[in-house]
This record gives C-alpha cells, sequence and structure tokens, in this order.
C-alpha cells in the first residue's frame, strides 16, 4: 500500500432535476513515472494511479486511463448531470494491485 | 542563419499550424504510432473538439489542461516531447453531458499536447496546443 494516499471530492450536496453539476476530484499519490533516477542513478520503479473511475447510481459518468505522465497528486474536474438523488462513486486503481473508494450522496432540491 | 522570404514564410506556416489552425504541424513518429493505435488508422479531422493549455508552463510537473469535446465518447491525450507520448485516455459515461474535463500532466519540454476524440458517429477528431515549458517535468 502506497503510503498516504487520501481521495478528497467535492459534489454539491443538493441539485435539481437534471441539473448538470461539476465535480472535482484529488487524490494525494506521489505517482512515480518510472522515468526518475535516485542518487546511485538507479531507476526508480513505476508506481501510479493507473485508472479512475467515476460511477453515478451504477451508471458511469467517467473513466479515466491514467498514463505516467499525470501529475503527482491527480486532479480531475468534470460535469455529471443528476435526475435523482443518488450517490457518487470514486474508484481509484492502483499499479500495485490496492483500490482507494470514496462516496459522495447528493440529495434534491 | 541567412533569413530569405521563402525560410520565412516557412516559419510563419508553422506558427500558423502550432496555434492549431487548419493543418496540424508534424509529430513524432512516436506519437503517431500511439494516435495510430487509438483512431485504428482512421483519419482525424479537425472538429468541435478543443483543447484548453497554458501557453507558457513556469512549471512542467503540473500544467493544467482541459478538453472539451462535444459528441464524443473517448479523448485519449497525447503529448508529443514526453519520453512516453501517451498521457490520459478519457471515456465519458451517459451522465457526462458536456463531454469536458480537466487535469494536470507532466511535460518534459516544450511540445505539443494533442488531443484525439472519438466520437458517436465513429469519426476521429483531433486538437493540439503547443506548451512552453519553462523547467521540465520528468525529473532526471
Amino acid at each position: 500500500m502506497a503510503s498516504g494516499v487520501k481521495p478528497r471530492v467535492k459534489v454539491p450536496k443538493t441539485a435539481s432535476a437534471g441539473d448538470t453539476i461539476t465535480i472535482k476530484s484529488l487524490i494525494s499519490h506521489k505517482m512515480e513515472s518510472g522515468q526518475r533516477k535516485d542518487k546511485e542513478g538507479n531507476l526508480i520503479p513505476r508506481s501510479i494511479i493507473n485508472r479512475f473511475v467515476v460511477d453515478f447510481n451504477g451508471q458511469n459518468v467517467i473513466d479515466v486511463a491514467l498514463e505516467p505522465a499525470i501529475s503527482t497528486n491527480p486532479y480531475f474536474q468534470f460535469d455529471a448531470t443528476v435526475h435523482e438523488a443518488g450517490e457518487f462513486t470514486f474508484t481509484w486503481y492502483d499499479d500495485d494491485g490496492d483500490v482507494y473508494e470514496t462516496s459522495k450522496s447528493i440529495a434534491m432540491a | 542563419m541567412e533569413l530569405n522570404r521563402r525560410k520565412l514564410l516557412a516559419v510563419g506556416m508553422a506558427a500558423l499550424g502550432a496555434t492549431g489552425l487548419g493543418a496540424l504541424p508534424a509529430f513524432a513518429s512516436l506519437t503517431d504510432d500511439e494516435i495510430a493505435k487509438f483512431t485504428g488508422g482512421a483519419e482525424a479531422a479537425a472538429g468541435d473538439l478543443k483543447i484548453g493549455a497554458p501557453e507558457i508552463a513556469e512549471n512542467g510537473n503540473t500544467v493544467p489542461i482541459d478538453v472539451t469535446a462535444p459528441g464524443a465518447v473517448a479523448v485519449a491525450l497525447f503529448a508529443d516531447g514526453n519520453p512516453v507520448p501517451n498521457v490520459a485516455t478519457f471515456k465519458f459515461g451517459p451522465l457526462n453531458p458536456s463531454r469536458a474535463a480537466s487535469t494536470r500532466i507532466r511535460l518534459a519540454k516544450t511540445q505539443n499536447v494533442v488531443a484525439v476524440a472519438q466520437m458517436e458517429d465513429g469519426t476521429f477528431q483531433m486538437a493540439s496546443a503547443e506548451v512552453k515549458v519553462t523547467i521540465g517535468g520528468c525529473g532526471g
């Protein structure tokens, strides 16, 4: 398990049916690219988050394949349409097999 | 170097291409290969696909990039001057209305960031933006 991985997402608490909302997500992760070398000149092995998926009530919103060129602490901002109250689930997949999950619920105003 | 009218014109055309007006500039072949893998060899035309990037990025470790691709099902980002040109592939689900996303990427040096979008009808669109990088972001 990579140390200090902490997902953070920002979703509005309420929305009207049919609204388009903006979601921001960030996860603290060093995203070691596999290109850098340590003091002895040895290559530091790649260790990144390679996939990020957001679903709402089981329907997909966005599915991102990440490469080493994504910055440290991967940040994503995107839109979603909500027709009903429910729960957004956010899932990050690490190279080392770890899966980080968080969820946020949204209510109808 | 001596600058005659012909060379000046060539430079001007290259600059026009780099700003995304009409013709796209020539890319490194590695990037071409990766784009071909994504499109399956299909032609990518210019369209509504837009890529937003800063003209000058002081720190290549975190360069904010956004893509807007109305009607796209997937968008792939490439950086033609990075050791590995692939940056990210976004797949948009049915609940994503704007088909837009933004993120932060690493750029090793001054280069073009290329977005290729797969549209709902199976065609492909392409857009690029040049980013001047002051300090590269790939370690070393």
